[in-house]
């Protein structure tokens, strides 16, 4: 009896607060240092392009500083708006990045060899990056109310797989092989932290070890060439392997302090390619030496140990795996853009979060954040499993 | 119950697999933070130097070649300015209108606006593409008035090889001509595509002196080679001038005169210093040519020509001295004790087993005695002492008039010429020597070659006084050169003597002067008539041809009438003047005919040239620190 009345007056509060919280209450709660964290990061960006352009604002600061601006509002916004509603709106704005995928194929323009972008005149929309966050909404949505004994029913995860391979089929065959990966290894976090079993993991595994001859042959030459050329990147190096060892060039020269802001050669000589898109990372490492490049990865530490606090704060299982798997997201992100700059993985198109220029992935990482700060705020909300605010 | 329990149980799972994640994420981190330290500061001297390689491009400066100036320091090798016009795509924009507009300007062939606009597709943007080079003055000014139509047009200045002189000097000097592949070492200096590096004469002798040390110029570039700034220059050093004993107004008035003829060569020496004055051969080439590429018809034509114009026949030009060898045979039998008032009856021959040997003058000298048989030229005579010395003593005393082996001057291309021994025929031809082998070379025929040079040498050890003269065209001492210097940079003007006693020298002296200064001497006519000026001298008429026993039969043919590749070669040495010799000559006319009719006239009026300039008697020039300072 005690009990029971104890759960129902827990349930009451948790119901009261979160239904009746007003905007005013919201922004009270708005975790700031995390958006602090997002402008120094951005801040970071926005220099480094600024020094990309031989110290200029255009092209490249100019334009990645307004998108900031609209990041932050967009960010705001996401903030603010009930989880329920990203709850119940998840496999919609799931299916519109799936839809806006497709399209790719027949509207979307080329750049490096494959098809990414959709000219919306405003923007260069790119669909990949925007999957990145719907597909971790869609996963959280299947997986939300899913009991242990449920995820450990083979049948319960054949939504969520599904949910993961159609965006991946349609990626690889833009063919954009870095963010294929990249969407599974989302999953695949999603997957962990949802329960799956490990067992399960280790199958799937092994079958994909197992297909790589196979994938190999539908691999594009220049794919293979990556590869290959990450095996043995110096075996030609003006060849494929040019980025990876001037990169690495740029960024061992740069030594403990650096060369200084607006100062790195290899980067202002034109011998780093692509300095302020995917190798920026190693253009700022060439300024600012590895103490600068710590300070970045240190800074990303931070917003990715929020992103797990946040995590284990959600009181609501929605909110916990959106969390975790929005900040595996950005881990990866991050790690396979300075692991690929240093020649630790292959040369793969992922940018490096909030620094590297490009809109749709600094308009996608502020609404990630936001998304952080929406389960931040309404940690305590419970979710139905039609995502209502009281459990019937 | 079991809701709450449950949910308790998802949700440690959740809380260890998330930390479980965040450690992971954490280790990935470090190792990026370790390959960072790797990277950044293991490897970091090794990615700096890589770097800099990157960065920087070495640029060589190529030296400014070293002039060569004659003995009064008038330039006759020297680097002119060469325009050339050059277009630059980038700032061009539109090449084919910008070219349009040039050839309104200047003067271009169909073939050059190809060559241009093929150029400008494969090079770099912001790579200068040559137009045309060697512009005049004329056309220069014109690009640059109309500058403001001609965007990406520039005029870049190089430079080239000049020589004024021409033909005039071409065997001393020789030419500088582009760099072929077999002449590459591995200095990359030798890969510039304009460099030139000396091909003959002077300039190949003295090309490492002339050519000087690159200098190098670090430049900054970008990723395509564009260069942003110089970083640091490091000068070479600039060629050394050269100066030459070589006087050049007397070689032109030498080549001048010898062009008279069709093939000739002439030297003309200092008998104390060994001092080239003049070293000419005709016919000769314009070394320019060769500077800027020589068509493969205009090459062919010279290896073609029969007269060899690209041969300096002073030095490598193989004749038979004829009578102008006598001297030497004369000197042999004074050494072997031969009285010079020995005497013979010359009746026009000598008879030796069934040969006969003829006397140039058919009824014969009747009796004469060395001076008059040198006077008078008498091959009996010489047949005779010849007979008496044999052949070895003669070429013993052949060679050390500098006869029979190289020079050692200063210049690619000498030739040895020959003076036989008894050893030389065995060895060499595997037969044993005849007698009448050493008589008709007492008169110079036979096996015995010289080279003009030689001859030249040969009077000037004559008139000297018996000390060896050694011929030179620098003062500077050069390896080949086989006389050492005490201090190793400046030949010597003093000269080993040759131990010939000077009463010796003194009846073949007086010889040559009867030979011009006596009615009865065979180049009186040649004579020198001025005061003080006076030369001695000795002719010589070598065959070229076979006598055949039918054509002696029925009496030799006039060598007038003969066509000139069979006619004799004219030779003529001599010195003057003749009572203080100071300077030698030898001419070789080829197939001129007579000695003393065609080689001792010209001899003659290089002679009076030479001493009305003497320029044995002003201080020359020399070299120090660079600077051409007046001798004391």
């Amino acid at each position: 009896m005690a009990q029971r009345q104890r759960i129902f007056f827990v349930d009451r509060l948790a119901a009261l607060r979160n239904n009746e919280m007003s905007l005013r209450e919201k922004i009270w709660q708005i975790n700031w240092s995390l958006i602090v964290l997002a402008t120094l990061i951005s801040g970071i960006g926005i220099a480094m392009l600024y020094s990309a352009a031989n110290g200029n604002i255009d092209p490249w600061a100019s334009r990645q500083l307004m998108r900031f601006g609209a990041g932050i509002l967009i960010l705001l916004m996401v903030a603010v708006i009930d989880i329920r509603i990203w709850f119940r709106y998840a496999y919609a704005i799931y299916f519109v990045a799936l839809a806006l995928l497709v399209a790719v194929e027949f509207l979307g323009v080329s750049g490096m060899g494959a098809q990414r972008w959709i000219d919306l005149k405003v923007i260069q929309l790119q669909p990949s990056e925007v999957m990145k966050v719907a597909l971790v909404l869609a996963l959280a949505r299947c997986f939300h109310g899913m009991a242990l004994e449920d995820i450990s029913r083979p049948t319960s995860l054949v939504l969520p797989i599904a949910i993961t391979l159609a965006p991946a089929a349609l990626v690889l065959k833009q063919p954009d092989l870095g963010t294929a990966m990249m969407l599974l290894m989302v999953a695949a976090a999603v997957f962990f932290c949802a329960g799956v079993r490990l067992w399960k993991f280790a199958v799937v595994g092994i079958a994909a070890l197992g297909s790589i001859p196979i994938a190999w042959q539908f691999l594009r030459e220049y794919q293979k060439q990556r590869v290959l050329t990450f095996l043995n990147p110096e075996n030609d190096p003006l060849g494929a392997g040019y980025h990876t060892l001037q990169s690495k060039i740029a960024l061992g020269s740069g030594g403990l302090f650096g060369k200084g802001f607006m100062q790195g050669s290899q980067s202002h000589l034109n011998f780093l390619p692509e300095k302020q898109t995917d190798f920026i990372f190693t253009m700022l490492a060439e300024e600012f030496g590895m103490i600068g490049g710590l300070i970045l990865l240190v800074l990303y530490a931070i917003l990715l140990t929020y992103g797990i606090a946040i995590a284990l704060r959600a009181r609501n299982q929605f909110g916990s795996v959106l969390a975790m798997g929005l900040t595996c997201n950005v881990f990866f992100y991050v790690f396979i853009n300075i692991a690929m700059v240093m020649g630790l993985v292959p040369v793969v198109g992922v940018p490096l979060p909030l620094v590297s220029y490009g809109g749709t992935a600094m308009l996608t990482l502020m609404a990630t954040i936001g998304l952080l700060i929406s389960v931040y705020i309404h940690r305590d909300v419970r979710i139905s499993r039609r995502g209502l605010g009281i459990e019937v | 119950m079991a809701l709450i329990h449950e949910d308790n149980e998802r949700s440690k799972t959740f809380t260890r697999r998330t930390l479980l994640l965040g450690g992971g994420q954490a280790v990935l981190f470090s190792t990026l933070a370790a390959r960072m330290y790797y990277l950044q500061i293991i490897e970091s001297d090794r990615y700096k130097m890589l770097a800099e390689d990157n960065r920087i491009n070495l640029r060589l400066l190529p030296p400014p070649r070293g002039r060569i100036v004659d003995r009064y320091g008038t330039s006759m090798a020297a680097n002119q300015q060469n325009y050339r016009v050059v277009l630059v795509r980038e700032q061009a924009r539109d090449v084919g209108q910008t070219l349009d507009r040039l050839a309104r300007v200047i003067e271009l062939s169909e073939y050059d606006f190809q060559r241009v606009m093929r150029d400008v597709t494969h090079k770099r943007a912001f790579v200068p593409v040559m137009v045309r080079d060697y512009l005049s003055w004329e056309e220069v000014s014109r690009i640059e008035v109309n500058a403001p139509d001609l965007p990406g047009v520039n005029i870049e200045v190089g430079q080239t090889r000049h020589y004024p002189y021409n033909e005039q000097l071409t065997h001393i000097l020789g030419y500088v001509s582009a760099v072929s592949e077999s002449e590459l070492t591995g200095d990359p200096l030798l890969e510039l595509p304009d460099f030139r590096i000396g091909k003959q004469g002077i300039e190949k002798q003295y090309d490492g002196t002339l050519r000087g040390a690159a200098g190098t110029s670090q430049l900054e570039v970008n990723a395509v080679g564009r260069v942003i700034r110089e970083l640091s220059r490091e000068d070479g050093n600039p060629g050394q001038d050269l100066v030459l004993t070589v006087d050049a107004t007397l070689q032109t008035y030498t080549h001048e005169r010898l062009q008279a003829e069709r093939s000739a060569a002439a030297v003309v020496m200092d008998i104390h210093t060994g001092d080239l004055l003049a070293l000419a051969s005709t016919p000769g080439y314009d070394p320019n040519l060769f500077n800027v590429g020589l068509t493969n018809e205009v090459w062919n034509q010279l290896v073609k020509d029969p007269l060899t114009p690209l041969t300096n026949k002073a030095i490598a030009g193989h004749y038979a001295p004829g009578s102008t060898y006598k001297p030497v045979v004369a000197l042999a039998a004074l050494e072997s004790g031969i009285s010079p008032d020995f005497e013979v009856f010359c009746p026009g021959f000598m008879k030796l087993g069934n040969a006969r040997f003829h006397c140039w003058k058919k009824g014969g000298h009747g009796k004469v005695d060395m001076y008059k048989a040198t006077q008078q030229s008498c091959d009996v005579y010489y047949y005779e002492l010849s007979k008496r010395v044999g052949i070895d003593r003669m070429s013993a005393m052949a060679r050390r008039f500098g006869l029979g082996s190289a020079m050692g001057i200063d210049l690619p291309g000498e030739r040895p010429g020959l003076i036989p021994t008894r050893d030389w025929k065995l060895a060499k031809i595997g037969e044993p020597w005849q007698l009448g082998e050493t008589l008709i070379s007492a008169i110079g025929q036979g096996f015995v070659l010289t080279t003009p040079l030689q001859l030249a040498v040969m009077t000037a050890r004559l008139a000297n006084g018996g000390k060896a003269v050694v011929p030179r065209l620098t003062r500077q001492a050069h390896a080949a050169q086989k006389v050492e210097s005490p201090d190793g940079t400046e030949l010597p003007d003093e000269f080993p003597d040759m131990d010939i006693p000077s009463a010796h020298l003194r009846v073949v002296q007086t010889g040559m002067d009867l030979v011009t200064n006596n009615p009865r001497g065979t180049a009186y006519r040649a004579r020198i008539k001025e005061k003080g000026w006076e030369m001695a001298g000795k002719t010589g008429t070598s065959q070229v041809r076979r006598i055949t026993m039918a054509e002696r039969a029925a009496g030799v043919t006039k060598n007038e009438d003969l066509p000139w590749r069979r006619r004799d070669h004219a030779l003529f040495v001599a010195y003057a003047p003749v009572h203080a010799p100071r300077y030698a000559i030898a001419v070789v006319v080829e197939h001129g005919g007579g000695g003393s009719k065609v080689a001792a006239p010209i001899a003659r009026d290089i002679l009076i040239e030479t001493q009305r300039r003497d320029p044995s008697g002003t201080p020359p020039i020399a070299l120090v620190g660079g600077q051409l300072v007046k001798r004391g």
